[in-house]
């Protein structure tokens, strides 16, 4: 690995065949753990004897919730490098990043709540944990917007860094804050999982999945972060060749 | 400086007083709304007090927010103070305090009168104001980064909304939680203490927050 210059790969022109070249290396491999996870999830995996089969959707919602909140610390770290060392790929990297976290973070929102219907009997409970991913949602949806509007994407990419920042200092704060407010209010609380330990098969099926999502948001970040290149470097003459070529034309993923 | 900073914009408040009245009738008019919405009923509208006067008490101090740095910007008085040797730091300090002076204070002041209509205690409503008076100098700071990230940006006002309520709810929650505990007769302490955490971390964060957001907006 040594031998690599990684600096040739932080310019947007170098970067951007590179990307097209891994995106099936990660897309492939995600298709295929999908399938195998789906499969060990529903036909492998027991059915649970306190939820029934209602359970099974967990296998989508824990992983979505853990990469929502990952991906953000993770756009707020490429945010802050390419504020710090004006790495234009790396503020880009943060754009692409907020629209995948984003939507796992709302998968999570859905898939909790269908989730809770049948085995709490409500969509929706004020509980921490509910509550501070509707907090996260809102954090990511700030982001995107306040990029949205601003038209110039070097500002666009400083300001989203700083708000991505305060974002990240703010996360353990709400998440304490949001955790006191529900002790307080409510007597009982609600164990997100009722029971502490998992048949094997059920843990497997939840990792496969987990696995599979991360694979598949690499390979949709790459994909609009191809997209965001071509756009930002219009004027350069390589990127015009890459974007009129029809081979070459990006894949908007979810 | 940081003294001339205050002293200018508390000026400045003063010619504009319509602005700074606006906001404190907002604050009035939105906490009576609820009685409105929701009934006479005395027992309920003491369970909903801390929530409603706080919920406006944020929104009254996110509208202000619009004052804070955009006539500033607008007449290039700002690009004038960033170019000036002094940390940038004691200039969003300084612009934050006669803010807070101007519109956190007076509806402080005015939360009490509120207070009564919801058939609050004097107790509560004396754990009212202090909770009050140590929330908003903390939404006044944490409000100078979302006015400082949206300064000449379209659809600022909305804008700053998304950007800011997120990060207001940690004091949302201890303010109103006071209240609620003095309502309920349980310590109020804690409560207030985390309220004084939040201040003294947003004293230091956020106005060094809220100048490298200014220097990048008016790059």
């Amino acid at each position: 690995m040594a031998g690599i210059n990684w600096y040739k790969y932080a310019s947007p022109a170098n970067f951007y065949p590179l990307a097209g070249k891994m995106i099936p290396w990660f897309a492939i491999p995600a298709a295929i753990l999908f399938v195998v996870g789906l499969y060990v999830g529903f036909f492998v995996a027991p059915t649970d004897f306190q939820q029934g089969d209602a359970y099974r959707i967990i296998f989508i919602h824990v992983p979505a919730a853990w990469i929502g909140m990952m991906l953000y610390v993770l756009m707020a770290i490429y945010a802050a490098i390419g504020w710090a060392f004006n790495a234009r790929l790396s503020s880009m990297m943060a754009s692409a990043i907020s629209i995948t976290g984003a939507m796992f973070t709302f998968l999570s929102l859905v898939t909790g709540s269908l989730w809770g219907k049948p085995t709490w009997g409500t969509w929706w409970v004020w509980d921490a944990r509910l509550t501070s991913t509707l907090i996260l949602l809102f954090l990511y949806i700030g982001f995107i917007s306040l990029q949205a509007s601003i038209d110039d994407s070097r500002r666009a990419d400083r300001a989203g860094a700083v708000l991505a920042i305060v974002g990240v200092i703010n996360v353990p704060i709400i998440y304490f804050s949001v955790q006191w407010w529900n002790t307080l209010h409510q007597g009982a609380t609600i164990r997100l999982l009722g029971k502490p330990t998992m048949a094997p098969p059920m843990l497997a099926a939840m990792l496969i999945m987990l696995a599979a999502c991360w694979l598949y948001s690499i390979a949709v970040v790459l994909a609009r972060l191809r997209c965001t290149i071509l756009e930002r470097e219009q004027s350069a003459a390589w990127a015009a060749e890459a974007a009129g070529s029809p081979a070459r034309q990006p894949s908007w993923g979810a | 400086m940081f003294r001339w900073i205050v002293v200018r914009d508390l000026t400045l408040a003063w010619k504009g007083r319509v602005d700074v009245l606006s906001t404190l009738f907002f604050f009035l008019i939105v906490v009576s709304l609820f009685p409105l919405g929701i009934g006479p009923e005395t027992h309920l509208l003491r369970l909903i007090a801390p929530g409603v006067v706080w919920v406006a008490a944020l929104l009254a101090s996110m509208l202000s927010l619009g004052r804070l740095f955009a006539n500033d910007y607008q007449d290039g008085t700002l690009e004038q103070l960033l170019l000036t040797p002094q940390p940038l730091y004691l200039v969003v300090l300084g612009k934050v305090l006669a803010l807070w002076l101007v519109s956190g204070v007076p509806l402080t002041l005015l939360s009490p009168v509120l207070g009564i209509q919801f058939g609050l205690s004097r107790n509560t409503l004396f754990v009212l104001v202090v909770s009050l008076l140590l929330g908003t100098p903390v939404l006044a700071l944490i409000g100078s980064i979302g006015a400082a990230l949206t300064l000449g940006l379209r659809g600022g006002g909305l804008l700053i909304s998304i950007l800011v309520l997120p990060l207001y709810i940690p004091v949302l929650i201890f303010g109103a939680g006071a209240v609620d505990a003095s309502i309920m007769g349980s310590g109020v302490q804690g409560s207030l203490s985390f309220l004084g955490t939040l201040v003294v971390l947003s004293l230091v964060f956020a106005p060094w927050a809220a100048a490298a957001a200014l220097r990048i907006s008016l790059e």
